[in-house]
């Protein structure tokens, strides 16, 4: 699935993280080298603390590395821009303020044009299923749809890349698989170059293009595979698909056992 | 509502009553209401008891009438005072001192605590200090406040201190309260420090700004109160160190009532604002 294109969308080059805190010192992420091309998907599993979310802050240009580089579309990140979409564990939607303007806020924010993001964000929440809630407040809507509205809200300013920090965990267990399937689709017909970071190992080769298995802290990359369904025809599974195809269960066994979570404690 | 919906499905099920409720469910409301009512009964009854005892006892030499007055006494000076305006101008002095050192108090707090937010160096410097200043019994400062500020501004300034260093301090922890997952949403989208106040915290601390104000009103009240005291020549404070000096007990107690009668005013108006701003403000409840 990786196509070779010659400026990848994202370029992390020999980066490296310390945490400074008045106790101690940590080194939270070690020589991380990773690329990411256009319109790829790709998934970051670990066990908790590994440095995984810590790494998509780096890349939304929220936090400087230590050292080494991080490239967007060839550009260095030093800042956030708009060009990054961003996507939390919790909804973050304003209480106060309607669907819609939730879904405007980058646009205020970022003082584009209010007419046009005003179009677009109808235009988004009508595709998602959350056309007659534009005027409602978030707490009038179920988890699943206010994590729909916090997708258009980070769509609405068209950006190219997508960084997705457990965006699923905090619902139960049937939004989630529905909630992933319908995001998988959306993204993918968008063309987007997505990176998500899942603690689930079924969520990430589900969706994912390819998964990057993180070690425990200092956060290194381990391993990483390819997904590929040949059953299903070399066609790209939805993740409901994805789940019942034999590889799955291979897939889902080899990383379970690389990611060591025995020995937690 | 929704218990209303789920009960008239029940019955529908059943076929019950012709009112469109069963039998079982108008007895429940029945005794809803009959408890309600009981409530009221109550209150009604406590306050016509202490009534009733504060009138008899005195009459009946049980204690000193000089020492508590008597409700007819006290409604009486309330009618004198009503009918030639005098009641209503010490009112309206206490009033009007109490709500400009309510806004007062809540203006110079929240500009502090927005000081405090925006630096958390500022803060770290400032944090014993606030603490201390708000330990210190405010009412010690009466006398200060009087020789430094003149009799007029010293209540104002009484009303201030006493409600501004917890609304500094309420408000403070409600902008630190904020989710932190939201200013990181907003500096995503490239935020100013101006715009992450603006758009994320002032309006996500709108409950807590309603629960200040519940808070200050009452204290502006006690700041204005004791600050008459010491210097006014009139409001209700006033009216009651006056009334124990010549020994008017009915005097007094008016003065207590009206000031009763205006906390709670004032309270009722705070809370109508609380529930439509709350509504407005996406607060479920």
């Amino acid at each position: 699935m990786l196509r070779n294109t010659p400026i990848p969308a994202v370029e992390i080059r020999d980066v490296t993280l310390n945490y400074f805190t008045p106790e101690r010192e940590t080194l939270a992420l070690s020589n991380i080298s990773l690329d990411v091309a256009k319109g790829e998907f790709i998934a970051l599993v670990g066990s908790s603390g590994c440095g995984k979310s810590t790494l998509l802050t780096l890349v939304s240009g929220l936090m400087p590395a230590s050292r080494g580089s991080i490239k967007v579309d060839g550009l260095e990140v030093t800042a956030p821009s708009p060009q990054v979409g961003f996507m939390f564990q919790k909804d973050t939607l304003l209480d106060w303020r309607s669907i819609v303007d939730n879904v405007m806020l980058g646009a205020e924010l970022l003082g584009l044009d209010r007419r046009r993001a005003r179009q677009r964000a109808e235009t988004l929440l009508t595709r998602y299923g959350l056309g007659e809630f534009m005027h409602s407040l978030p707490h009038q809507l179920s988890g699943g749809m206010r994590q729909r509205a916090a997708l258009a809200r980070t769509l609405c300013c068209e950006p190219d890349l997508l960084l997705l920090d457990e965006p699923f965990s905090a619902l139960d267990y049937q939004t989630r698989l529905a909630l992933s399937n319908e995001i998988a689709a959306i993204l993918q017909a968008e063309g987007k170059t997505v990176i998500l970071v899942t603690h689930d190992i079924g969520e990430a080769i589900s969706m994912a293009d390819r998964v990057i298995v993180m070690s425990r802290r200092p956060g290194r990359i381990k391993s990483e595979h390819h997904i590929s369904f040949p059953s299903f025809g070399g066609k790209r599974p939805t993740p409901f698909e994805a789940r019942k195809c034999p590889e799955f269960a291979q897939y889902f066994q080899t990383i379970w056992d690389e990611l060591d979570l025995h020995e937690v404690h | 509502m929704s218990s209303e919906a789920i009960a008239d499905t029940k019955i529908a099920a059943k076929g019950a009553a012709p009112s469109g409720r069963s039998a079982a469910y108008e007895a429940y409301l029945r005794a809803l209401r009959w408890r309600s009512w009981s409530i009221s009964l109550w209150q009604i009854g406590l306050i016509a008891a202490f009534l009733v005892i504060w009138e008899v006892a005195p009459r009946a030499g049980w204690i000193n009438p000089m020492l508590t007055s008597y409700p007819s006494a006290v409604a009486r000076t309330f009618m004198a005072g009503a009918s030639d305006g005098s009641l209503l101008m010490h009112t309206w002095v206490t009033l009007f001192e109490t709500i400009v050192g309510f806004a007062g108090g809540m203006v110079l707090g929240l500009l502090c605590a927005i000081a405090l937010w925006w630096s958390d160096y500022l803060y770290r410097v400032l944090d014993p200090f606030i603490v201390v200043l708000n330990a210190i019994p405010k009412i010690a400062l009466v006398p200060i406040f009087y020789i430094w500020l003149g009799d007029a501004a010293s209540i104002y300034a009484m009303a201030i201190a006493v409600s501004v260093f917890v609304t500094v301090l309420m408000l403070f922890t409600g902008f630190k309260a904020i989710d932190p997952d939201k200013i990181k949403l907003a500096r995503l989208f490239g935020a100013s420090k101006r715009q992450i106040l603006d758009k994320i915290v002032l309006p996500g601390s709108v409950p807590t700004i309603i629960s200040a104000l519940k808070v200050n009103v009452g204290l502006a009240l006690v700041g204005v109160v004791v600050g008459e005291f010491q210097a006014a020549k009139a409001g209700l404070g006033y009216l009651i160190t006056y009334g124990s000096q010549i020994f008017q007990m009915n005097l007094v107690m008016t003065a207590i009532v009206v000031l009763a009668a205006i906390s709670t005013a004032l309270f009722v108006v705070i809370q109508a604002i609380e529930s439509t701003v709350l509504r407005r403000h996406g607060v479920s409840r």
